[in-house]
């Protein structure tokens, strides 16, 4: 007799069904109870395969009309078991998907790596592999380059401030020559100043230049940073995207299972209280309620009789 | 003029004391928070408190406020040097009595012109 279910049921599980079933009843024959029950968990598992490329609204509709046969038929039994194979393709969907996207969320932080440039910084990379880590070690490199050239501004300065004043110094004396207002001793202890001031100079210049090409080099943090940030950033996309999928993915087990649920309460609306914690610098300056200049703030105190 | 610069990251209170420098103030000292702003204090006769708003443990404006409540401090004058750009935050600190409100990244020219307004306004 046909199986009215042959045309669903894939040609692999048929394959399966004739190649299993003699090796089952010989086993069967010979009292292996063991052997057979394996035999048959595995044509239940083939069984099973077929509905794991098919939808669940496929499923949905398919065992819906079986099942309403089944209870014309008044096979109450059979009509259950039905209902019972609906209910764990569901919860297959369900398993399979929440699977995909904790394996999808877990390979996204694995693999979250940074190409380090060969030479400095690679060790220290290569110890992290938290993001909390990376950000860390971002603050730590911005840190230092301002530690950097703080140090380097402080030092320069006074050596320019020395520069000023010394040249300040003699240009009074200068002029007292230029004026012909100097007597001959005075005129050999400038010389001797200029000549101290021109070694002051070509030192101090020195120091001033070297310094600055320091400070020019402290910017180098950027380039690693920037990485940092960017390989973050595409985190958070990456956690994002799979958090929607996964929202889209539970409304559709909602949708089929037909529970409703309340969506959240809409925060009501008002002056929001403002917080004592502050809430960090406002990227957008178009945005509603921040001040976009310095400026503003100045007009915005004036108005408030400042 | 003994000032206290209270500000959670060591390179920004460096940046406010250089500037300070420039302007002729040099007797400058530093804390990393409200909490260890307000024993500072209490303890010493500040003329003048520079602040960040957003700190950990206690915040700019809670010492702010801390401070205007104070029957012997109330009178010192406060800057707020902060990265906080939103109206409402401005309009709450002018409220607790902030006498000058720069926001962040500021220029050493902004923070004399509010620096010299206050004690303008102070001495006149």
């Amino acid at each position: 007799m046909a199986d009215p279910d042959n045309k669903k049921l894939s040609p692999e599980f048929l394959d399966a069904l004739k190649d299993m079933v003699p090796a089952l009843l010989e086993q069967v024959q010979h009292e292996n109870m063991d052997e057979a029950v394996a035999i048959l968990a595995k044509l239940q598992q083939a069984r099973t395969e077929h509905y794991a490329g098919t939808t669940f609204a496929d499923l949905l509709k398919e065992k819906a009309a079986e099942l309403h046969q089944r209870i014309e038929a008044g096979e109450t039994e059979s009509a259950l078991e039905t209902l019972q194979e609906l209910q764990d393709a569901r919860d297959r969907g369900l398993y399979q998907e929440v699977g995909r996207l904790t394996r999808a969320l877990h390979s996204a932080i694995t693999n979250f790596h940074i190409d380090a440039k060969p030479g400095e910084g690679v060790q220290e990379l290569s110890e992290m592999s938290e993001a909390t880590d990376r950000l860390g070690y971002v603050v730590t490199l911005t840190e230092k380059a301002a530690n950097t050239t703080l140090d380097l501004v402080e030092e320069s300065m006074p050596v320019a401030g020395a520069m000023k004043e010394e040249s300040a110094r003699l240009k009074s004396e200068w002029k007292r020559l230029v004026d012909r207002d100097m007597s001959a001793e005075e005129f050999r202890s400038l010389y001797w100043h200029l000549d101290g001031f021109f070694t002051l100079l070509n030192d101090q210049s020195e120091t001033l230049y070297n310094n600055l090409s320091s400070i020019l080099l402290a910017q180098d943090f950027q380039d690693l940073t920037g990485q940092v940030i960017n390989k973050v950033t595409s985190l958070v996309k990456e956690v994002e995207a799979s958090l929607v999928d996964l929202v889209f993915m539970a409304s559709q087990v909602d949708e089929i299972t037909g529970i409703v649920r309340e969506g959240p309460e809409v925060a009501a609306e008002g002056v929001a209280e403002v917080s004592d914690k502050g809430e960090g610098p406002q990227i957008n300056a178009n945005a509603e309620g921040v001040v976009s200049s310095q400026d503003d703030v100045d007009d915005l105190l004036s108005s408030l009789g400042f | 003029m003994k000032i206290l610069v209270v500000d959670d990251f060591s390179t920004m209170r460096r940046i406010v004391k250089n500037l300070l420098r420039d302007l002729g103030f040099s007797n400058t000292h530093e804390a990393d928070d409200g909490s260890s702003a307000w024993p500072m204090l209490q303890s010493s006769d500040f003329d003048f408190v520079v602040t960040d708003w957003n700190m950990p443990g206690m915040t700019g404006i809670e010492l702010l406020k801390k401070i205007r409540s104070d029957e012997r401090l109330k009178s010192i004058p406060v800057l707020m040097v902060t990265a906080e750009a939103k109206r409402d935050q401005i309009v709450a600190a002018a409220q607790a009595g902030v006498n000058g409100y720069v926001v962040k990244p500021f220029t050493a020219a902004a923070l004399k012109e509010k620096i010299d307004k206050i004690f303008e306004r102070v001495d006149g």
